[in-house]
C-alpha cells in the first residue's frame, strides 16, 4: 500500500488539520508516514502545501517525486493547479471550488475551473456549502478529506476514528458534526467520480 | 516500541531533553524555531526545570549556553543559518576554549531561501571552527544525534554542530525514543584556565584543537551515522550527505542502490570510505544539500584524479535545495514529469495580514515620503519587510538583523537627509540598540521607526525581549525624550501619525517613532487559548 498526497491551500486555511486527521488514521492502521509541511514566511496568506506519504513499507524521501502523486487534495481551486507537475498519470485531483481571493490578479474563476475539467480524473466540490449545510463552515476541510477518501488506500472507519481522536476533547457535538462533514464529502465523491 | 510522529525539529527537542540537557538557549528563526518551542511545552522539561526561555539574539544565546557548559551541565543553542553569523564570534572561540558539559550548536539551514535572505551552508562554519558536524538523514537520526551529541561533545571536548535543513526540520516521521539520561551535576572545569583565551593560553589551546583533528576523523570513520554500502556497478560511486541520502534511495525502493554509496552524516569526512570509493569507482557523484562543500574538497585543482560530478559541473543545479527529481536526472533516470502548471495560475506571495499595524504605519509614512525623493527608507528582518511589495513599496533595504538603523545612518552621513529606518521591536532588541547608540553619539539626522507589535511575529508570535522596555532603552541610549513618540497605528490616528512623521523627518537629529499595536495573529491566538 502506498498513497502519495499533495495537500494544497493558502496560509491560514488549515490544510494541516487534514494532514493530522490522515496521520492519525494511518498510525491506527500501522502504516508508515512522512509528511513535509510549509512553515515560516508563506504562512502569511501565501501558497502553502504539504507532501504526505503513507506506505506499508519504509519511505525514503520526505518529498514526493514529480509525476508521482496519487492525489492532489486542495482546499482552494487555483492552488490545486499549482502542483499539477506532481500528479501521476493515474492520479486524482480533488479540490474545493470556493476561491480564496487575497491577490489583486486572481484569475477568472471560470478559467480556473476550465483547467480543472481538462484533467482525466478530478472531483470539484463545493465544500463550503456542504459544511454550512452540516452546521459549521469550519468543517469544510473535513468535507474535503471525505471527498478525497475514496482515493486513499486507508479504511474509511480508520479515518473516522482519526477524526474522533482529533476532535474528541471538543465534545461529542463537534465530533459528530465533523464526521457528518466527512461522510457528506465522501458521498459526493462517490456520486461524481 | 511505540513511535512518535515528530517533525525533525521536534525530534531534536525531544532528543536533547532525553540526552540530559539542562538548558536550551535560542532566538527564533525559521526553520529552527520549533525546537525551542517544543522544549518550552514539554512536561519533562518543565518537571526538570530545564532553562528554555528565549534570548535577545543568537550571540547571547550561544554565550549563555557556553556558560552553562563551563559549569559542567549540558546545553544546546538553536538558530537558523544566518543566526550563526551573529553568533560566529563565540562559536569559533568556543572551539578554542572547548567545553566542560556537553554543548550542541543546532543550526537549521534554509536552501532555496523559503524564509531567508541567503542559503549559506553552515557546514563551512563547522569546518572553519574545526569541530565535528552531525547532519541527520532522518528524523530518527536527528533524535539520536541530539540525545547522544552531548556525550560526543564531552568526549571530543569541543562544541558539536548539529546541522539540519528546511525539509528535515519541517517533515514528520516516526521516531522511537530511548532511555532518558540524567542531567550532569554542577562541576567547574578541571583546568581553571581552560576558558581564558589570552594569547599565550590560546596558542596552546589552538595546538590542542589541531591535535584533536585526528580523533575527530577517527570518530567519523567509526561513526554509526556513516557507512559504505556495497554496489556491483562500479562505473559510478555516490557520496550522499544528510537528507540527500533519502532522495537517492527514493529511486531504489527495494533498498539497494546498484552503485557503491558512502552515506555521510558525520564530519570531518570519513576518509576511509571516500578513499575506497575513489579506488573502486570510475566516477564519483556528490549529493549534498546546500553548497558543494564536499565536492570542492574532493575536486583536485588540476582535475587529474577521478572525475567528480555534482553541483560544480552542472550535473546538479549550483543553488537551491535538492529533491528526488534532480537526483533522478543526475542518475540519468527517465520519469513521468507530471502535468504542466496552466498559465492561469497566478503567484500568491505572502502578504501582511488584514488589520496588521505595520500597514497603518506604512500608509502614513508613504503620505509624508511623497514630499521627498524616493529611496530613503531602510528596513530590516521581519513581517514588515513585506512593505517592499505592492501596495506599499516603502522600503529599499533588507540585509541583516539591525542593519536598518546603521544603513540609514551611513546614508545620512553620505548626505541623504532625512534617512529613515523601519525596524520591528524584536529586531531592535536583537541588534538595533548598538546602531542607535552610534547614531545618538553622532547626532545623525535619522528617524527610527520601531514598529512594535509586541511579539516576534514572522516566526509565530514568540515573546520579544524588549517588551515594555523600548522607550526606556531609547532614553537610556541618549535619544532626546522630546523626539520619542508612541502612537497606536489605527486608521483613526492616521492624521496624527502623518503629523509625527512629517515633523520628525524634518528634525535634524535622531528621533524615534513607535507605532505600537499587538500583532493580530498573536492577539487572536492569545484569545483562543484563554477560551
Amino acid at each position: 500500500m502506498k498513497s502519495d498526497i499533495i495537500l494544497a491551500g493558502v496560509g491560514g486555511q488549515g490544510i494541516l488539520s487534514i494532514a493530522t486527521a490522515l496521520g492519525e488514521a494511518a498510525l491506527a492502521d500501522n502504516l508508515l508516514i512522512k509528511q513535509a509541511e510549509t512553515h515560516g514566511m508563506s504562512q502569511r496568506g501565501g501558497a502553502v502545501y504539504s507532501h504526505m506519504r503513507i506506505s506499508d513499507r519504509p519511505i525514503s524521501s520526505d518529498l514526493i517525486p514529480g509525476g508521482a502523486a496519487d492525489l492532489i487534495l486542495s482546499v482552494e481551486p487555483m492552488e490545486s493547479l499549482r502542483y499539477l507537475p506532481y500528479l501521476s498519470e493515474t492520479g486524482y485531483l480533488v479540490t474545493n471550488i470556493t476561491p480564496f481571493v487575497n491577490i489583486p490578479n486572481y484569475p477568472d474563476i471560470e478559467k480556473v475551473m476550465e483547467e480543472i475539467r481538462k484533467l482525466p480524473r478530478f472531483i470539484a466540490i463545493d465544500a463550503d456549502a456542504i459544511a454550512k449545510e452540516v452546521g459549521s463552515s469550519r468543517a469544510s476541510n473535513m468535507v474535503m478529506l471525505g471527498a478525497a477518501s475514496p482515493f486513499i488506500d486507508i479504511e474509511f472507519s480508520k479515518i473516522e476514528a482519526g477524526i474522533r481522536t482529533i476532535f474528541g476533547r471538543k465534545g461529542e457535538e463537534v465530533v459528530n458534526l465533523n464526521l457528518e462533514a466527512l461522510r457528506r464529502g465522501r458521498q459526493f465523491a462517490e456520486e461524481n467520480r | 516500541m511505540q513511535k512518535h510522529l515528530f517533525l525533525g525539529v521536534e525530534a531534536i527537542g525531544q532528543g536533547a531533553i532525553d540526552g540530559g540537557m539542562s538548558g536550551v538557549y535560542s532566538y527564533p528563526g525559521t526553520p529552527s524555531t520549533e525546537i525551542t518551542e517544543f522544549i518550552q511545552e514539554n512536561p519533562l522539561a518543565e518537571e526538570r526545570n530545564i532553562h528554555r526561555t528565549w534570548t535577545a539574539n543568537e550571540k547571547t544565546a550561544l554565550e549563555t549556553a557556553l556558560g552553562m557548559s563551563y559549569a559542567g551541565k549540558r546545553a544546546m543553542s538553536c538558530m537558523k543559518h544566518v543566526g550563526l553569523n551573529v553568533a560566529a564570534d563565540v562559536f569559533v572561540n568556543a572551539a578554542m576554549t572547548g567545553v566542560n558539559g556537553g554543548l550542541i550548536v543546532t543550526v537549521a539551514d534554509d536552501p532555496s531561501m523559503h524564509s531567508s535572505q541567503n542559503e549559506q551552508d553552515s557546514r563551512f562554519y563547522g569546518k572553519f571552527a574545526m569541530v565535528p558536524v552531525l547532519e541527520p538523514s532522518s528524523q530518527q537520526e536527528a533524535y539520536d544525534m541530539a540525545r547522544d551529541g552531548f556525550a560526543l561533545s564531552e568526549q571530543t571536548k569541543v562544541p558539536v554542530m548539529l546541522r539540519i535543513t528546511t525539509r528535515l526540520a519541517h517533515s514528520r516521521a516516526g521516531v522511537a525514543r530511548k532511555e532518558v539520561l540524567p542531567e550532569n551535576q554542577l562541576s567547574l572545569p578541571a583546568d581553571p584556565r581552560q576558558f581564558i583565551l589570552l594569547p599565550a593560553i590560546a596558542r596552546r589551546k589552538y595546538k590542542g584543537l589541531l591535535e584533536s583533528q585526528n580523533l575527530f576523523l577517527k570518530l567519523s570513520e567509526e561513526s554509526i551515522y556513516n557507512r559504505y554500502e556495497e554496489g556491483a556497478e562500479k562505473s559510478l560511486g555516490i557520496i550522499a550527505c544528510g537528507i540527500a541520502y533519502n532522495y537517492l534511495m527514493e529511486h531504489y525502493p527495494n533498498g539497494t542502490c546498484p552503485y557503491p554509496v558512502v552515506k555521510i552524516s558525520q564530519y570531518p569526512l570519513p576518509e576511509n570510505y571516500i578513499n575506497r570509493l575513489d579506488q573502486e569507482c570510475d566516477e564519483i557523484l556528490v549529493l549534498e544539500e546546500g553548497a558543494p562543500m564536499v565536492e570542492e574538497m574532493l575536486k583536485g585543482f588540476f582535475a587529474k584524479g577521478t572525475p567528480i560530478k555534482g553541483r560544480l559541473d552542472g550535473t546538479l543545479p549550483r543553488d537551491g535545495e535538492l529533491n528526488p527529481d534532480l537526483i533522478a536526472k543526475a542518475l540519468g533516470k527517465q520519469m513521468f514529469s507530471g502535468y504542466a502548471i496552466p498559465e492561469v495560475v497566478a503567484n500568491r506571495p505572502p502578504a501582511l495580514c488584514m488589520g496588521c499595524g505595520h500597514q497603518d504605519a506604512y500608509v502614513a509614512m508613504n503620505e509624508v515620503l511623497a514630499d521627498y525623493s524616493k529611496g530613503r527608507v531602510f528596513s530590516d528582518i521581519g513581517c514588515y519587510t513585506l512593505g517592499a511589495l505592492p501596495p506599499y513599496e516603502t522600503i529599499f533595504s533588507c540585509v541583516d538583523m539591525g542593519a536598518s538603523i546603521t544603513m540609514a545612518k551611513g546614508a545620512a552621513d553620505a548626505g541623504l537627509i532625512p534617512a529613515v529606518a523601519m525596524i520591528g521591536d524584536s529586531t531592535f532588541a536583537h541588534s538595533g540598540i548598538t546602531g542607535l547608540l552610534d547614531a545618538v553619539n553622532e547626532k545623525s539626522s535619522i528617524t527610527v521607526v520601531i514598529s512594535d507589535n509586541e511579539s516576534i511575529s514572522m516566526t509565530g508570535g514568540q515573546d520579544s525581549s524588549a517588551f515594555g522596555k523600548i522607550e526606556s532603552i531609547c532614553i537610556g541610549l541618549g535619544v532626546d525624550p522630546a523626539h520619542i513618540h508612541t502612537i497606536v497605528p489605527l486608521k483613526k490616528n492616521h492624521e496624527e501619525m502623518v503629523r509625527l512623521f512629517r515633523e520628525e523627518f524634518a528634525y535634524n537629529g535622531v528621533s524615534v517613532i513607535i507605532p505600537r499595536r499587538e500583532c493580530i495573529q498573536r492577539a487572536s491566538s492569545r484569545k483562543r487559548n484563554k477560551k
